[in-house]
């Protein structure tokens, strides 16, 4: 098999291609993906090789994009939206939650509306204001949405692919801070024996605690883990990939065994999905648990100026700080 | 805008409207409008009085609905009173191959699109959401939302062009309603841009009852709405929405012109929403009584009535069998309506996704399973 070392941004971008390869009646949509390639470049030369009828440069309004996506999906088609930037998925906020969300429910399952909400997201590059957004909880809280986030260029690759290729709307949401980390992906790998979309998946094995993350926390995870080995402490590190529907199957049997669990993302905490999490994990693995389920998160606070976003963003030593924590009880 | 029509007056807005058949039931032959586009209609005797027995089981229906809701056997209640002419016009002039989406109020629509006129039942008695299936009939799930729907319209009409079906006289055609109040919805006004833009093969029909619950026209724009799509690059037409004739003749002209490929075009029908706007609210705290009584006097079903009488295609033994035969329809389904079954609770887990969700099965068991311990007891 080959294996390929590329960005998290270019194997979106091959996911995309493949999958407009692979099915006629996908297309994407967005601000600026056509000529431009999208502001992140992940559809570039997509316009190019697929046609200004796969790839849309849409006016630019968020509700008119995924509003007609629903109206494309209706009629057969699987469009892919590109959302600019996290924050700006508000204006299309209304039909997200009231349309695509409920569609399939609505119609008694006769309506499907396959599509693909794509959102980068998240801070930690310099932006200004509406650019650094974590809006994942808003989404998670919506039945009828599959909420997905990937933290890999090999999830990248295979998960966006897998989202189209649903016939549940799903919400995508890229780690824009991560669209420069490379890493191996195998291009020519079969997408039928990929691990699957909806299922979390424990990355670095350890026996004192279990870190919990997804998307751009997923690296400051196991960047904690390998500074605790260095002190002697095992950290288990699962990554979440799916926040709705949650896996935590692997979660509850990682936790009965390490006894310490700590969830970590940058979305403000109150009412986040780590308040979900710890409560479930609480439920299951009560007898098992040597402390509280901690959370390392964003502050309750509007995404900071990004002169001190490195202040907000919880890092390495806000994890490993909450993991002493856990054994202080 | 209409030559053919009065001087704006009581029975005409200014600026007047596409009108073929006046209050009194006088059959105006074709009007031209300054577009230069000429409407009309030839329809068979047999056709005229079809179209009467359209109206006149619309507008039963709708009252049985009413006194359903009254008697508490339904939630809530969008009455189309008035706006029986409007419906059934634009409805008719549909073909088969054409995709509808309406909001919540087009049971006329439903009702011509072949759909069990119960089905809308369900949503308003609360047993489900709207039973029909979308696909079999070409007729979409009822949208809340206000405005909704003229964007998942535009998409899908996107669509057809992107399939190839559009730009024959054969082709498919959209049309989205909506009302004078949606007009100042942003997913309005975003879908006006998107169908100028991309040239779809759409027709937006607005039904301007003049209110939106408690707002009056005059709260929702400046300018008369037909010609707000000059602003979006495609053609507005104003029509007599309590004339029949009139708008059947602007809805396929809108559509025909959709289908080969000439873009969109917004309808207004001018039209008058004689009842409630639900139910819930009460019409007789924003409105007054000399007003709904000059709209009565536009009615659309006893224009029609006075057409056929004058030109002899109907006799009162038509009429009364027309009547006769609404009644039946209305009792069946008043009948069929109570004997509507509750859903089981636990069909309420069902289709939340197309490929289902672990939490949900967890959920939809945990509560089979809290309902079956209550089996054998007084609950």
């Amino acid at each position: 098999m080959m294996s390929e070392t590329i960005t998290l941004g270019k194997a979106l971008n091959h996911g995309l291609r493949r999958a407009l390869e692979s099915d006629p009646k996908v297309v994407i949509m967005g601000e600026d993906v056509g000529k431009l390639g999208g502001v992140f470049r992940i559809t570039d030369g997509l316009q190019k090789d697929f046609g200004e009828d796969r790839v849309i440069d849409t006016p630019l309004a968020e509700s008119g994009i995924i509003g007609t996506a629903v109206g494309l999906a209706i009629r057969g088609y699987r469009p892919v939206c590109e959302i600019q930037f996290d924050g700006f998925v508000f204006p299309a906020f209304d039909q997200i939650v009231t349309q695509v969300a409920k569609m399939h429910y609505r119609s008694l399952g006769n309506i499907k509306v396959p599509m693909v909400i794509r959102i980068p997201y998240g801070g930690g590059i310099g932006a200004v204001e509406h650019h650094s957004e974590s809006p994942e909880a808003y989404f998670a809280h919506t039945p009828g949405l599959k909420v997905v986030t990937c933290a890999s260029p090999s999830d990248a690759y295979v998960m966006i692919q897998q989202a189209i290729a649903s016939d549940d709307p799903v919400i995508f949401f890229e780690p824009k801070r991560r669209y420069w980390e490379k890493g191996p992906v195998e291009l020519d790998a079969p997408l039928s024996g990929a691990y699957p979309l909806h299922a979390s998946r424990l990355i670095r094995p350890g026996t004192h605690a279990t870190v919990l993350a997804y998307g751009p926390m997923v690296k400051t995870a196991l960047d904690a883990a390998t500074a605790a080995a260095e002190d002697g402490r095992e950290l288990e590190v699962i990554d979440l990939r799916t926040l709705s529907p949650l896996d935590l199957a692997p979660v509850f049997e990682s936790v009965r065994r390490t006894g310490r669990c700590v969830v970590v993302h940058e979305a403000p905490g109150n009412v986040g999905l780590g308040a979900e999490i710890a409560a479930r994990v609480t439920e299951e693995c009560f007898y098992s648990l040597e402390a509280p389920v901690l959370r390392v998160s964003g502050y309750d606070i509007p995404y900071p100026a990004a002169r001190v976003e490195e202040e907000y963003l919880p890092d390495l030593d806000r994890v490993l700080d909450a993991v002493d924590r856990t054994f202080g009880w | 805008m209409a030559k053919g029509t009065s001087e704006p007056g009581a029975d005409v807005p200014a600026g007047g409207f596409v009108q073929l058949l006046t209050p009194d039931g006088e059959r105006v032959d074709s009007v031209t409008t300054d577009d230069g586009v000429t409407y009309s209609v030839d329809f068979t005797d047999d056709e005229y009085r079809e179209l009467y027995r359209d109206l006149v089981t619309v507008r039963r229906l709708d009252a049985e609905a009413t006194a359903l809701q009254r008697q508490g056997e339904l939630g809530i209640w969008a009455s189309l009173l008035g706006q029986e002419a409007a419906q059934v016009g634009s409805g008719r002039a549909l073909r088969p191959q054409d995709m509808a989406f309406p909001t919540y109020r087009e049971h006329g629509v439903l009702y011509c699109r072949g759909i069990d006129p119960i089905m809308p039942f369900g949503l308003f008695r609360g047993v489900d959401q709207g039973g029909w299936d979308p696909n079999e009939f070409k007729f979409h799930t009822y949208t809340i939302v206000i405005g909704s729907q003229t964007l998942h319209a535009t998409g899908y009409a996107m669509g057809i062009t992107m399939d190839g079906k559009t730009g024959t006289p054969d082709g498919e055609a959209v049309i989205a309603y909506f009302g004078d109040g949606a007009t100042s919805q942003g997913d309005v006004n975003e879908a006006f841009v998107w169908a100028g833009v991309f040239h779809a093969p759409m027709v937006f029909f607005c039904q301007n009852n003049q209110y939106a619950i408690s707002e009056p026209l005059e709260r929702q724009t400046r300018i008369p709405l037909y010609r707000r799509a000059a602003g979006y690059g495609f053609p507005g037409v104003r029509v007599d929405g309590n004339d029949v004739l009139a708008t059947y003749a602007v809805t396929r002209a809108a559509l025909d012109h959709a289908r080969n490929g000439q873009g969109p075009t917004l309808i207004e029908a001018y039209t008058y929403r004689m009842g409630a706007h639900t139910s819930s609210d009460d019409p007789t705290r924003y409105r007054i009584a000399s007003e709904v009584e000059a709209w009565q006097a536009k009615d659309p079903i006893l224009r029609l009535r006075a057409f056929l009488t004058k030109q002899q295609l109907a006799d009162d033994t038509y009429f009364a069998e027309v009547d006769d035969s609404a009644a039946k329809v209305a009792l069946s389904l008043r009948e069929r309506v109570l004997a509507m079954p509750d859903p089981q609770p636990v069909s309420m887990f069902d289709n939340a996704y197309p490929h289902g969700s672990p939490e949900v099965d967890v959920q939809r068991q945990q509560f089979a399973a809290y309902q079956a311990s209550f089996e054998g007891s007084a609950h």
